[in-house]
């Protein structure tokens, strides 16, 4: 076991839930490398929602909360407001960050309430057997679109920046390490920051819409379709489609934080 | 020279470090784990360059690559 794993990781959890070759797993790795880097592991909470992205939290040996499917926002909400002085971050899966979770989600954001909130985007609900998401790409193949997504998917990320979120990356998992600076930056702002994971789920995502369930194939269209957020702009919408724009997306200071104007209202009336 | 450990305890036999090692010091074992995957074997050890594309990669933390100078790379965040 990796020496990080071997400090951070809840032993009697192992091994994880996750498929072999589940780009979730590398985002647990990313994580624990920003933890260990921020020298926060002795003061953070973390929150899980369901799905299969929500068990990553139940493997990290800290104080967890597995929540209910789309609600990990409004949990990690309330203790952030309890416990202000936490590091809380939460994972949730796409599904249940922005369907069943999605209005939690756009109200947090609107709030700039200082949570960092990690996205695992398999495009697909995985746990539940490969349902249609709000992120399956259009005309794509699942369990519930045997003929094609008639739906055009949400991008979290722009819907995260109209919401008012102040920190905003993209990363997938063929840049491990750039998706680790991510975190670290995310969970050192102050705000609501949003790190969008793109993972592969060779299971579910990747038998039935994308046609292999090779984790290494699908690793390597991940890796393929990435495009900087810096060269996004020289392209046109068509040169964009299938591709995934990564980068840090935004980083503003700009607007108040939501935990401090609580407390600061409060200390005004001498609560 | 660097050293690299496999956990056959954790590896799921994914072989997404021997697709991402710009190296090519990772190849299939022939041999299973006692789970019964696949496990990877390190091949050509020389060769390794310490990046760590392949630890950051796993899904499993499963394995290690220990430099040189015994340094562990868990600062490598
Ligand atoms: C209230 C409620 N509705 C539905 C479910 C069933 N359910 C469990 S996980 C899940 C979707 C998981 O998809 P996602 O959030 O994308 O996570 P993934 O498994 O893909 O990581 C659903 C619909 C549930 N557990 N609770
Ligand atoms: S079903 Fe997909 S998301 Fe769930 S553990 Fe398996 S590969 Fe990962
Ligand atoms: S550290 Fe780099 S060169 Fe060495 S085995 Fe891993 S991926 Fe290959
Ligand atoms: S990436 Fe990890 S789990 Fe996959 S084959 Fe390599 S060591 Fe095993
Ligand atoms: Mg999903």
């Amino acid at each position: 076991m990796h020496p990080l794993a071997e400090k951070m990781l809840r032993k009697s959890a192992l091994p994880s839930i996750y498929c072999p070759g589940c780009g979730h797993g590398t985002v647990l790795n990313s994580f624990l490398r920003a933890v260990e880097k921020l020298g926060i592991y002795e003061n953070m909470a973390l929150v899980g929602g369901i799905g299969c992205s929500g068990w990553t939290p139940v493997f990290i040996n800290t104080d967890t909360i597995h929540s209910l499917h789309g609600r990990a926002i409004a949990m990690a909400t309330g203790l952030k407001l309890a416990q202000p002085k936490r590091k809380v971050v939460v994972f949730s899966g796409d599904g249940d960050c922005v369907a069943i979770g999605g209005n939690h989600f756009i109200h947090a954001a609107r709030r700039n309430i200082d949570l960092t909130v990690v996205m695992l985007n398999n495009n697909i609900y995985g746990m539940t057997g490969g349902q249609v998401a709000p992120t399956t790409p259009y005309q794509a193949r699942t369990q519930t679109s045997p003929r094609g997504n008639p739906e055009q998917p949400f991008d979290a990320c722009e819907l995260a920046r109209a919401a008012g979120a102040t920190y905003i990356a993209r990363w997938t998992t063929a840049q491990p390490a750039q998706m680790a600076k991510a975190m670290r930056e995310a969970i050192e702002h102050k705000g609501f920051s949003f790190v969008e994971t793109v993972v592969q789920c060779p299971t579910q995502a990747g038998r039935y819409m994308y046609g292999t369930s090779s984790a290494v194939k699908l690793y390597e269209m991940l890796k393929d379709n990435s495009v900087k957020a810096s060269k996004a702009g020289e392209l046109t919408p068509e040169e964009l489609t299938g591709k995934i724009v990564v980068g840090r997306l935004l980083q503003k200071t700009d607007r108040p934080e939501f935990t401090e104007g609580v407390y600061g209202l409060s200390d005004a009336k001498g609560a | 020279m660097n050293r690299i450990e496999i956990d056959n305890d954790f590896c799921k036999g994914c072989h997404l470090c021997i697709a991402v090692c710009p190296q090519e010091v990772l190849e299939i074992s022939k041999v299973r784990s006692g789970k019964g995957y696949l496990v990877p074997r390190v091949a050509r050890v020389d060769d390794c360059t310490g990046c760590l594309q392949c630890e950051m990669t796993c899904p499993d933390l499963s394995i290690t690559v220990i430099h040189d100078k015994g340094k562990k790379e868990a600062d490598h965040a």
